[in-house]
């Protein structure tokens, strides 16, 4: 798969091995399986995502940047939020793609932060457990602090910005794209919902509705169309499972698996992964050539 | 100048358990100028007597910072090591505002200089810091008032004084407490100036008759949706006129208020649950530390 020949095997031996390790017997500290068959997605353009993987697969040729991780492994694929009356909904499947093998079916893609904010993830997974330890450690700190302060949503999202911004500008990017909701507690007019995204090169911005990925062209024209900020609960549940079922219909890495979570004045909430009614048998899937004449 | 064999570094215990150099540092805060801080349900103010080491030759010296647009400082004590802790916080401020877009919670950053402070109390090549500081703020839970120590101690208040005869101020505000609460911010800003003249004095070095003048007082005051304000030269003229004035209204009454402030003042320890430092009540321990700090602690207040 990576042609080794094109590369003095002093220099590098994967995708992931930086020149400056010796890869000697003694010295490679992973073993065989970092050097040589690693299992790259095939095709690395096909990974939905903003910025393509650079052309070498992170491999470093000699004073070249050290690219640490230019290609996602396993990856979760999109993420939606919208604003409802009392506060925030966030959806997504339990999808972690191997490239494009659906390869684990329970990963959980929406972690809770703290009772006021809960973050999404798609993207890389390890990426995103890597964050979900920084999240933790801040609640920790807040803990300690014990002052009665707690972070709101967007102080969360600030951080997150900084966090991945600061990566990328070390060629080290985290390849996620986050979605940070809550509710915002603090203010005098009660209590305000938020939805930040977050990509991965530190981009970002705040709506009433947001989706990353796959879900930025399917579900955020029903979003435009159909969210309201003061739409009631149920009708934001409904919106969302329609976004989901849209997104299960016609995204190829997505599985009938879904996780919804709430966060309004009470807490967060997040659901047990359940499945949508979908409907297959339409009779243009019969005979699925029979209006693509002249092709093979 | 040398009072014992103990008191040349900072992490040398005296057999009594003391240690002597964190309690000279505090001793440096109530030599300082007087600070008074009172906050209530929806601001906090800050009012601070500047000295100047000569009235007419020289100006008055800096003594209250702003630290960020939701808190402020006044500094008792060597002003010079209070500008080393304002750029840290300031410093604390700024970078919390980076990362996370919001102010930083004063709780928080009182806590963290309080650790600066401490963390010179137990390192043998370091001092301590010769500066108290009372601190305002306002976040999301409220406005807030706090007190640092160079011990590293701090705690937080509805309204305290500190500094040289801050004791006639905190008496003043034990007087007043109850009035605190349902007051408005420009009836806060006089109490605070009101319990600072408590503590002018008769000093001939910084004011002629213990009077607050316009030069020598500064006031910050910050509460909700009002940032961090500070108040000097003419600004504060119209509160210290007024206070002066209503002053002159009630002579009667302001005589006896200014009697009860020497008495209590005069008598030490009696005013009772302050924030007790261990140097606080040098005179218990008299026969055992060594009668000279008796005298040595008194003197200074006098020159100050």
């Amino acid at each position: 798969m990576i042609p080794h020949c094109q590369l003095p095997s002093h220099i590098a031996t994967g995708p992931h091995v930086s020149p400056f390790v010796s890869h000697n017997e003694a010295g490679a500290p992973y073993g065989d399986h970092r050097s040589e068959d690693v299992h790259v997605p095939a095709n690395p353009a096909s990974v939905p995502f903003a910025v393509a993987p650079s052309t070498d697969k992170g491999e470093v040729a000699m004073g070249e940047p050290r690219k640490h991780t230019t290609t996602p492994y396993v990856t979760g694929n999109s993420v939606l939020a919208i604003k409802y009356k009392d506060g925030v909904l966030m959806a997504c499947d339990m999808l972690g793609a191997y490239g494009s093998t659906k390869r684990y079916k329970s990963v959980q893609r929406i972690i809770r932060v703290n009772d006021t904010t809960i973050v999404g993830a798609s993207g890389e997974i390890s990426d995103f457990q890597y964050i979900s330890n920084l999240l933790e450690e801040l609640m920790t700190q807040d803990f300690c602090y014990d002052d009665g302060c707690t972070m709101t949503p967007s102080e969360i999202h600030a951080y997150l910005c900084r966090v991945m911004y600061n990566r990328r500008n070390k060629m080290d990017p985290l390849w996620n794209s986050l979605v940070v909701a809550g509710v915002d507690k603090n203010g005098k007019e009660g209590n305000k919902s938020f939805i930040g995204s977050v990509g991965m090169l530190g981009t970002s911005y705040t709506d009433s509705h947001v989706a990353t990925s796959f879900g930025n062209y399917l579900s955020r024209p029903l979003f435009r169309e159909f969210q309201r900020d003061d739409m009631s609960l149920e009708e934001a549940v409904s919106l969302m499972q329609e976004a989901l079922r849209v997104l299960f219909y016609r995204d190829k890495t997505s599985i009938n698996k879904f996780v919804l979570a709430k966060v309004d004045g009470e807490g967060v909430a997040i659901s047990k992964p359940f499945a949508l009614d979908t409907k297959w048998d339409f009779k243009a899937f019969m005979n699925p050539s029979k209006h693509a004449v002249g092709s093979w | 100048m040398f009072r014992n064999q103990y008191d040349t570094d900072v992490t040398t215990w005296s057999p009594q358990g003391r240690i002597f150099q964190v309690e000279y540092a505090m001793e440096a805060v109530k030599q300082g100028g007087c600070a008074v801080g009172i906050r209530n349900k929806t601001h906090a103010v800050l009012a601070a007597l500047k000295l100047s080491q000569d009235a007419d030759l020289s100006s008055y010296q800096k003594k209250v910072f702003k630290i960020d647009n939701h808190v402020g400082i006044a500094v008792s004590g060597l002003i010079a090591d209070g500008r080393i802790l304002c750029r840290y916080m300031r410093n604390e401020c700024l970078n919390h505002k980076f990362v996370y877009e919001s102010p930083l919670p004063v709780a928080r950053l009182v806590r963290d200089v309080a650790d600066r402070h401490q963390v010179a109390t137990a390192r043998s090549w370091k001092r301590p810091f010769g500066v108290g500081l009372l601190c305002i703020g306002h976040d999301q839970t409220g406005p807030h008032l706090f007190q640092t120590c160079p011990s590293g101690n701090y705690w937080e208040y509805y309204a305290i004084a500190m500094g040289a005869r801050s004791q006639a101020s905190k008496t003043y505000l034990e007087k007043k407490l109850d009035d605190f609460e349902k007051c408005d911010l420009d009836e806060l800003v006089k109490h605070a100036l009101r319990a600072l003249e408590e503590s002018c004095g008769t000093r001939k070095a910084d004011d002629k008759d213990g009077k607050l003048t316009k030069q020598n007082c500064t006031v910050a005051l910050v509460g909700e949706g009002k940032p961090l304000l500070v108040l000097d030269g003419d600004d504060i003229a119209e509160y210290v006129d007024a206070i002066h004035s209503e002053q002159e209204e009630a002579t009667g009454a302001a005589a006896a208020e200014a009697e009860m402030s020497i008495d209590t003042s005069q008598g030490g320890d009696g005013a009772g649950d302050l924030p007790s430092v261990p140097t606080q009540a040098p005179t218990t321990e008299t026969g055992a530390a060594g009668g000279d700090g008796q005298a040595e602690e008194q003197q200074p207040m006098e020159e100050g």
